[in-house]
């Protein structure tokens, strides 16, 4: 299992394993104290519907996906139509990669696909059959930040924070090219990822101390 | 250990860890076990009749656990509510949660599908056979007002939703008094919020509790509530909302939708958990939009620029039906006309038109935008016709210094500024005459440089209850562990503003305990005493004063104890970095930790004191606070493609005192780009029948970071007295002063060409056409 930090104890729940992604364990996020009630009513209704819908799926509805996340290679099997970005959030757990427009055109679900930065909303999970993909959770060494996490943390580089995973992959990849990018490669360079709040600014500052660093 | 001081410093952000790891929650990464997913039947026309709607083929498709419609949900949830509706002649809708008889706007909701997973919930919406018969739309507002327009409501006299009018001083006195009068149209086109996270609701009733759990992106967690719990009839304290981590919210979060409630009413009639996450497109179609005015200006002029009148005649597009603050936005935009100006003769007429599109609502600015762009174009429009630079005609109206608090023309008391030092100060950073003097040269060689000023003030902190439709105040709890570390529950809802560390720092200096050990709980209902949430640039000005009113409370009790436990008289005590000292004698002193942990074991208390250490207030703003500045704008816009290229961005703001100012800077900056945004590129577009042709980031122009330049920023500090930090509110005033500033120095740029006004957005289309002997379209 990846690096999934603080959230919840990863419990998958009983008696789902099985070659449908509905029924790949279901993870929970950081629950609220009520939880473990949430937790019991909804479990018996739950494995009601996933086994009928398992049932009347045919074995060769789903297709075996084998792909590295991480640093960890693991096994899936999905629905062929099934999106990467829905393979890393929804059935690997890996919740830091973000959705916001499913149309390739925001750069919310960025991730490294062989180190090459690709909107995983727009990827079969099937396409990256066989690929290493790192996903946020990925980046830091060890629980040391990545100089890009660094850069923007110091330079107030997000606010909301949803477009900041991807923003980070991209700014990743940017660097790797480009040890010394000029204020307006690093424009250029992030102008597939949009960010709404922090007018970019502070983001190119985050990625210039990065550069610094990663040069350092 | 001394503690440094930490308010004013460039404090990192104590959220950004768990952001920039991916390790925060946000609705969508919430998965509860058995939760299914909902998606909705939306309208694909703007104007139909629903003759029937064929569920079967949907309901028989494997993992689809649910469908209903408005017949099935409707008996027992309540209308979208709205809280603005105290209007002259106003007509209100009936705002079902799924429509049931006639659709209204494209991508109304009018059915939902609950279902395993979200691919099978898109597959069962499909499925859905609905029976429209279409009907005309209008999609233009004055047309809507035109008699014998498409109605959309068979019951109501016209499409005129309301009018509002507002009058100060006497508007044809002024008239008479000018050396001469302009009129002006200007348009606020419809702009789309377009947080990076679109909407998301999950939802999990509890049968044994009798407990519903809603977790909503939202900017409103106990207003949500409040209304959630009505909608679907639940006692309120059966209802918990939990607003998770919000991806950006720009005021389209600051709302009750119809998805909130039906999710709500599914998570309890099927009891399990139930969770819907908007797409992109759906965000287009059914998330509030913002502006969409249009209005005709006559402006009554002195020959030395002095603005003697100023009529603002409007209609505001407010779309199909009313959301929560719909009707109250526009009024904004009147209360706010006299911008930095000493104008005694205003006025708005104001007439609303429904017509068959999304509602407007609140949108960064909500209202006062259109405002400062008016004002801030007429007085370009002013010099223009009296041949005079737009500095002097904004310097001859100023507010004067010393007339503070100033009443204006509309009504309001403006709290503090000092508009000339911004100015002077934006002036000198840019250098004005030098820029003239480029201009000049620049356009001898056939090049067009422009420049443009925007002196704006604006209304923040939103505010005195009396002036809010849905309560104005806000409240705070600091609470002192037993060890001495500090827990905040606030009112408000930080969504990117980072109030958990400028939070921390105010409580670290008043308190004397280093920031990281102070934590800020926001946005769950049953954690947090009632509050009002974040809009308005109130959070700091209104919730951080609430904040500060409750730890003073606490201190005072501290400082009972420690003079307690010092056997010293409480006037003598005072707190040194981190500790609480006997004047005169540093050496006696105990810590916040040594006070929480002896009121806490609750013996040996000082006289009259009860044992623990925690206090709650209420705070109610007595009025409104006016940030104001001056933004310049450089544009260099080229005649053969029409491109717009800002060449420098200078801002000098004043937005009070400045708790931390990486985080003032970077909401100066995000406020700039939405400005500029309206300025050159966004627009929410729907053809004549109703369709929207910007439904997608693809055609939708969202500001990229390869449009602008680095912004030059500065700033003035004159604090206000509304509150005891001096902190006037900084969420706004980067969009309300940008858009004007970029605007009149395109303008400024195609004065060669004979340009007195050109609407927004200033596509390069557009001014290639000007500049190049075409018509603008
Ligand atoms: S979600 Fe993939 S680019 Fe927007
Ligand atoms: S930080 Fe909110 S979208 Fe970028």
């Amino acid at each position: 299992m990846g690096k999934i930090g603080r959230i919840f104890p990863l419990e998958p729940v009983p008696d789902t394993k099985s070659a449908c992604h509905n029924c790949e364990p279901v993870y929970f996020g950081r629950l609220p104290s009520c939880e473990p009630n949430l937790r019991r009513i909804a479990q018996s209704q739950a494995s009601s519907d996933r086994v009928k819908r398992q049932t009347s799926a045919t074995e060769d509805t789903f297709v075996k996906v084998e792909i590295t996340i991480n640093g960890e290679s693991r096994v899936h099997n999905v629905e062929p139509r099934t999106l990467l970005v829905h393979l890393i959030r929804d059935v690997v757990g890996l919740t830091g990669t973000h959705v916001g427009c499913e149309t390739s055109l925001c750069g919310a679900c960025t991730v490294l696909l062989n180190g090459d930065a690709v909107k995983s909303c727009t990827l079969l999970a099937v396409q990256a059959d066989g690929q290493e993909i790192t996903t946020i959770e990925g980046l830091s060494d060890d629980g040391e930040l990545h100089p890009v996490q660094e850069g923007f943390w110091e330079c107030h580089g997000l606010q909301c924070g949803f477009c900041t995973p991807g923003m980070i992959m991209t700014a990743a990849q940017l660097l790797e090219r480009n040890k010394r990018p000029t204020e307006a490669d690093i424009r250029k360079g992030i102008e597939g990822n949009i960010c709404r709040c922090t007018g970019y600014q502070h983001i190119i500052d985050a990625v210039q101390y990065a550069a610094k660093k990663m040069r350092a | 250990m001394p503690v440094a001081k930490s308010v004013g410093a460039r404090i990192k952000r104590r959220e950004d860890p768990r952001l920039i790891q991916g390790l925060a929650t946000y609705v969508d990464d919430l998965q509860l076990p058995g939760m299914c997913y909902v998606a909705f039947v939306r309208s694909p026309h703007a104007h139909a009749k629903i003759q029937s709607i064929d569920t079967s083929a949907a309901s028989a498709l494997d993992g689809v656990v649910s469908v209903v419609t408005g017949a099935d949900v409707n008996p027992d949830v309540g209308g979208v509510p709205c809280a603005a509706t105290d209007f002259p002649n106003v007509q209100v809708p009936e705002h079902p949660v799924l429509a049931e008889d006639k659709v209204r706007f494209v991508g109304e909701p009018l059915a939902a599908v609950v279902a395993v997973d979200r691919y099978v919930a898109q597959d069962a919406v499909d499925l859905v056979e609905v029976d429209y018969d279409p009907l005309e739309a209008v999609s233009d507002a004055e047309a809507a007002l035109e008699p014998g327009s498409v109605k959309l409501y068979d019951h109501f006299d016209s499409n005129q939703a309301f009018t509002w009018d507002l009058e100060g001083g006497d508007v044809d006195a002024g008239l008479k008094e000018a050396d001469r009068v302009i009129s002006q149209r200007f348009i606020h086109q419809r702009l789309a919020p377009n947080p990076i996270e679109p909407r998301g609701v999950a939802a999990d009733f509890n049968a044994g509790d009798e407990q519903l759990t809603l977790w909503s992106s939202t900017q409103i967690p106990h207003i949500l509530r409040t209304q959630v719990a009505l909608m679907i009839g639940l006692n309120e304290n059966r209802v918990r909302v939990i607003a998770p981590e919000v991806g950006g919210g720009f005021g389209c979060k600051l709302n009750v939708y119809a998805e909130e409630a039906v999710l709500g009413h599914l998570a309890k009639k099927l009891e399990r958990p139930v969770k819907w996450m908007e797409s992109r497109r759906e965000n287009f179609l059914h998330t509030i939009h913002g502006r969409d005015q249009l209005g005709d200006v006559e402006i009554g002029m002195k020959n030395d620029g002095t603005i003697t009148t100023l009529k603002y005649n409007v209609v505001a597009d407010v779309g199909s039906y009313f959301q929560l603050l719909t009707p109250a936005i526009p009024t904004l935009t009147g209360l706010m006309l006299c911008g930095c100006y000493q104008i005694r003769n205003v006025s708005m007429h104001l007439r609303a038109a429904f017509t068959n599109k999304m509602s407007t609502d609140a949108y960064r600015g909500a209202g006062r935008p259109e405002a400062t762009y008016i004002v801030e174009r007429i007085v370009d429009c002013v010099a223009d016709e009296l041949g005079l630079d737009p500095l002097e005609v904004r310097r001859k109206n100023f507010i004067v210094k010393d007339s503070f608090p100033y009443e204006t023309g509309t009504g309001l008391s403006y709290d503090s500024g000092d508009y000339t030092i911004a100015l002077d100060k934006a002036l000198k950073n840019a250098d004005y005459e030098g820029l003239r003097k480029k201009q000049a040269e620049l356009r001898d060689e056939g090049r067009y440089l422009g420049i443009g000023l925007s002196t704006y003030a604006e209304i923040c902190g939103m505010g005195p209850s009396a002036a809010m439709p849905a309560g104005g105040w806000e409240s705070g709890t600091v609470r002192v562990d037993p060890t001495g570390k500090v827990t905040v529950l606030t009112g408000i809802k930080p969504h990117g503003q980072g109030q958990e560390t400028t939070f921390a720092q105010l409580i670290a200096d008043g308190l004397g305990v280093d920031v990281d050990d102070v934590k800020i709980v926001h946005g769950d209902t049953d954690s947090v005493q009632y509050g009002t949430g974040t809009f308005g640039s109130r959070g700091t000005a209104v919730g951080g004063t609430a904040m500060i009113m409750a730890m003073e409370k606490v201190k005072k009790k501290v400082k009972k104890f420690a003079a307690h436990m010092l056997e010293a008289n409480i006037d003598d005590i005072e707190l040194e970095d981190d500790r609480y000292v006997v004047k005169g004698n540093p050496e006696r002193g105990v810590s916040l930790a040594d006070v929480s942990g002896h009121a806490h074991r609750g013996i040996d208390m000082p006289e009259d004191t009860e044992p623990g250490l925690a206090e709650s207030h209420f705070f109610e703003p007595s009025n409104f606070t006016y940030p104001f500045g001056t933004h310049i704008a450089v544009v260099e816009v080229d005649k053969d493609t029409g491109e717009v290229d800002i060449q420098r961005y200078v801002a000098v703001d004043d937005v009070g005192n400045i708790i931390n100012p990486m985080i003032v800077e970077g909401q100066i900056h995000g406020g700039i780009v939405q400005g500029l945004g309206q300025a050159l590129y966004e627009e929410v577009i729907y053809d004549e029948s109703g369709q929207v042709l910007t439904g997608t980031f693809m055609d939708y122009t969202m500001p990229k970071a390869h449009f602008f330049p680095r912004f030059e920023l500065d700033n003035t500090v004159t604090p206000t007295p509304v509150n005891p930090m001096g902190v006037k509110g900084v969420g706004e005033a980067g969009t309300i002063g940008s858009t004007p500033a970029i605007v009149n120095a395109v303008i400024d740029a195609l004065k060669p060409f004979g340009v007195r006004h050109i609407d927004m957005p200033l596509r390069p289309e557009k001014l290639w056409r000007l500049m190049n002997g075409g018509e603008s379209s």
